[in-house]
């Protein structure tokens, strides 16, 4: 049986704009006094009309752009309309048809191709509270949240597991953060998921399900890997599949570490979308896509890409593209044009790898200290040892052959441990060391 | 000598300065009329508590400063569906019952500013769902020709207040006729701007691609004069224009209309419309020759198709307009919507159904795209067109019954004018059965001023601008 799944993701993001989508009341929400940034046209009074926010249009659009999008020269916002007690104005300004960007991709480490359906702007909703006051369950609304931008980036059902969707997500994380529009800090929810799931099995696909609402990578993980185990099950058991109508939608217990069933499409909602009367089209020309692109800083991918061509390996880019004050340390240290006879080149690998794990400070004289950390012979004695002892161990047939008699395998022995010790070792004291303990 | 409530608003403001008589003076008169004949007519909803309080404010500032404001002390009432902070605001629909708005419309401020005083907030059907006034919750408004009839809607109170002369001018709102045709039921004149000329917000949305604020008056000067006040973009309107506004007022006085090119639709004069009232309009283009202006037979797409695409475009934004109405704010349930808005919530629900937004929605956009090419075509050559408002006098009270579409078979000679977001006036033309009829004035988006001052040089050159003696017709 070949079974691949087929996963697509709605990302959520909130922006750190200063104003709301359509208002002037502040967006940053988070631990605010319930209901004390709202006007009328975020608590959807009579009468009130909605403005729209420059900023959060720009930014929606190099998050396109960073997402390698293309940048729709037509565009307007549409009413998504529904019942909610959180939605003032019992519909949603979103985009249905017309969206600021198509058409992207993001590139997994693997060079696979993770298509990008779209990246729209909307609005937030308000938060609903269940509480008890003097015994009554009662909900309350916050309508503080209540036109917050929010900028959703649809995957094309591309990721074939919950791996490939984490690194996916990891990736939009990162460059929603390089490009600053906002933290996304997934504990305040600015930044909630939603996979799609269904499963091609010997040609067969199951029923499409959504998973509404996740706010951590690790959640998407298992939901994921939960919803490809039951729905495989599920097919065993019924061999119901995929139809146009039949797609579920589904909720994740964090705890029960399941996913659970909410609505099924006859429950679905028919959104009657329609263009927002209240704003006008916009028409976005080249030079405004243009100066935005320009505006975009170095992406994550690039960044570890340029710090891969100084020579630095990828595991220590990755851990260091963010940090700019290292990137400027090592960039100082290791240049070619400092080195001279009497100034021993710099290992920029070396020297990555001593900052990334903390044994090398990026203040003071930090040539001077890379140098005595790393000069030649500088290793103790017992250290050495422990490194020969474990090569020793690793290769027992090697040190039998070296036994009998085999000594030109002293320079794999030495090769060895000037590795291990990032070439820290003085080789003749090591080949001293070697010759001893063999 | 005229009496106060006769008085245009340069006539009061000639008044107060002459010392004939104090603002105080003038709106204690207006609330003693309102007093005598709004049981009867059923105009004002809401009084401003604070309008005699706000005139001894007006009449320091005149002593202290002149008059420096464009609507200094001028009595005004306020269609319901404009929020006005501290009075009640119902858009005549009961689920609003006793709503207290937390702010104040763009164009309400605007008069505020410009010194006006409000003396109350007026009747209109419910959500301005309707050319009746029978649709509001609060009962319909009589007409002052006529009890007996109605005065048209959906600003009829606001036309009615005019007409019956229980304010100096009024603020109505236009979503397809709601100016206009009150004003011609009940012989006053009403303007409609280009959409985006006023500012929406903070008015009641009906169907937000086609509401405007407009003024509706003793007179084309007096419309001018407020228009000037509340036309302009405002930021807080995405669809308000930039376009700046005129000083409408000092374009008015034309001795003739030489050079004026009219184009008279064949297809306005409906071929089931009255002979007297054709005839009345007929007599309007021959004054309009005489005036000097050129007037022509022009044709325009069968009104009948204006119909159906103001429908669906209005049902589809009211149902989602008016969605903010859901029974857990604003004190009522949502059974107290009337049947018209119900009716048109139903109706507006489906034409945006999955599956049928493109057979309805989509081609009701797609004739309205054919309107206003139709119409840009026509003002390549003509200032203006020109038509009835309405098919006939006001109708019956009780006419509306069994009838979900008469607001817009009254308003047919209108909608295409609204859907394609054109400017136009309305001004009484004559008389049948004892009833005003109206003329329709209609020119491209922006051209404000060429309305006005066509519609001003045929007022003044005609004696059709008359109201009727309340005492005589209640």
């Amino acid at each position: 049986m070949k079974i691949t799944p087929i996963i697509g993701l709605e990302v959520h993001v909130e922006l750190e704009t200063k104003s709301k989508m359509f208002c002037a009341c502040p967006a940053n929400h988070f631990g605010q006094k319930p209901n004390t940034q709202t006007c009328p046209v975020c608590l959807g009074l009579p009468g009130a009309l909605p403005i729209p926010n420059k900023k959060a249009i720009e930014s929606c659009i190099q998050i396109g752009l960073a997402l390698n999008c293309s940048i729709n020269r037509l565009s307007k916002f549409d009413r998504k309309q529904y019942f909610y007690p959180d939605l003032a104005k019992g519909y949603q300004i979103s985009q249905y048809d017309e969206p600021f960007c198509s058409d992207g991709f993001v590139l997994l480490d693997s060079g696979k191709r993770i298509g990008i359906e779209r990246v729209h702007l909307e609005e937030d909703t308000g938060k609903l509270q269940h509480t008890e006051i003097n015994g009554d369950k009662v909900t309350l609304v916050d309508f503080n949240r209540s036109g917050v931008p929010l900028v959703e980036i649809v995957s094309k059902p591309d990721l074939s597991g919950s791996g490939q969707a984490k690194e996916y997500l990891k990736k939009i994380h990162e460059i929603i953060r390089a490009i600053g529009v906002s933290k996304a800090d997934m504990e305040k929810g600015q930044m909630r998921l939603e996979p799609t799931v269904n499963m091609n099995i010997d040609g067969k696909y199951t029923p499409m399900v959504e998973i509404k609402n996740i706010n951590s990578f690790n959640f998407a993980t298992a939901a994921i890997d939960f919803e490809v185990k039951r729905q495989v099950a599920e097919f065993e058991k019924t061999g119901f599949e995929k139809t146009p109508t039949n797609k579920t939608t589904r909720g994740y217990d964090p705890i029960k570490k399941v996913t659970f069933l909410q609505r099924t499409k006859e429950e679905a909602k028919d959104y009657r979308y329609f263009p927002e009367p209240d704003i006008p089209p916009f028409i976005i020309e080249d030079d405004v896509v243009e100066r935005l692109r320009q505006k975009l800083p170095l992406l994550p991918d690039q960044e570890i890409a340029n710090l891969v061509k100084l020579g630095i390996e990828e595991r220590f880019a990755k851990l260091i593209y963010d940090k700019p004050e290292i990137i400027k340390i090592i960039n100082i240290i290791a240049s070619p044009v400092g080195a001279s006879h009497d100034s021993p080149v710099v290992d920029i690998n070396r020297l990555a790898s001593l900052i990334v794990n903390g044994k090398l400070s990026t203040t003071g004289d930090v040539k001077a200290e890379y140098l005595s950390l790393t000069k030649v012979g500088s290793t103790d004695r017992g250290e050495l040892e422990k490194v020969i002892r474990e090569i020793m161990e690793k290769n027992p047939s090697l040190v039998n052959q070296y036994k009998e008699g085999k000594t030109n395998l002293l320079g794999f022995f030495v090769g060895q441990a000037m590795k291990a010790t990032h070439g820290s070792a003085d080789p003749k004291t090591l080949a001293k060391l070697i010759t001893e303990l063999l | 000598m005229k009496q106060l409530h006769e008085l245009t608003i340069s006539e009061v403001h000639e008044g107060y300065r002459r010392r004939d008589f104090t603002c105080v003076e003038l709106v204690r008169h207006f609330l003693n009329r309102i007093e005598k004949y709004n049981p009867k007519l059923n105009i004002f909803l809401a009084l401003n508590e604070h309008a005699l309080k706000q005139a001894t404010a007006v009449d320091i500032e005149i002593a202290e400063k002149g008059i420096v404001r464009d609507l200094l002390g001028i009595p005004m009432a306020i269609k319901d569906n404009f929020l006005t902070l501290g009075i009640s605001t119902t858009a005549g629909s009961n689920i609003l019952r006793g709503y207290l708005p937390q702010y104040e419309s763009t164009t309400t401020r605007r008069l505020l500013e410009a010194g006006a005083i409000f003396l109350g907030k007026t009747n209109m059907d419910s959500f301005a769902h309707g050319s009746s006034t029978e649709t509001s919750d609060f009962g319909p408004t009589l007409n002052p020709w006529n009890p007996d009839r109605l005065p048209g809607g959906s600003s009829g109170g606001s036309a009615a207040a005019i007409s019956a002369q229980l304010a100096t001018a009024a603020l109505g709102s236009e979503t397809a006729g709601s100016i206009r045709q009150p004003s011609a039921w009940v012989g006053v004149t009403g303007f409609k701007p280009t959409y985006g000329r006023a500012s929406r917000y903070g008015v009641i949305a009906m169907a937000s691609s086609t509401d405007q604020p407009g003024p509706i008056a003793k007179s084309v000067k007096d419309c001018a004069l407020i228009a000037k006040i509340i036309f302009g973009q405002d930021a807080y309107d995405a669809t308000s224009s930039p376009t700046p506004v005129e000083k409408y007022s000092e374009f008015l006085d034309k001795s003739d209309l030489r050079g004026i090119k009219i184009g008279l639709v064949k297809e306005y004069l409906l071929p089931t419309m009255r002979e007297d009232v054709k005839r009345l309009i007929l007599d309007a283009a021959d004054k309009l020759i005489s005036l000097g202006a050129v007037v022509e037979e022009v044709s325009l797409m069968d009104p009948k198709y204006a119909i159906g695409t103001y429908t669906v475009i209005s049902r589809s934004e009211i149902s989602s307009n008016l969605a903010r109405f859901d029974g857990i704010r604003y004190g009522h349930k949502r059974d107290t919507f009337c049947p018209e808005s119900k009716r048109r919530i139903l109706l507006g629900t489906y034409t945006l159904s999955a599956g049928y937004y493109d057979a309805f929605y989509k081609k009701a956009e797609a004739v309205r795209t054919k309107m206003i090419d139709q119409f840009t075509e026509i003002f390549k050559t003509y200032d203006a067109v020109i038509g009835a408002v309405s098919p006939g006098p006001a109708l019956p009270v009780g006419a509306t019954k069994d009838q979900p579409m008469f607001g817009e078979m009254e308003d047919i000679l209108l909608e295409q004018s609204s859907v394609a977001g054109l400017t136009g006036a309305s001004v009484p033309c004559g008389f049948v059965d004892g009833l005003p009829i109206g003329l329709q004035i209609t020119c491209d988006q922006f051209q404000e001023t060429k309305a006005l001052m066509i519609a001003d040089c045929y007022q003044r050159n005609t004696a059709f601008n008359l109201f009727p003696d309340l005492d005589k017709t209640l």
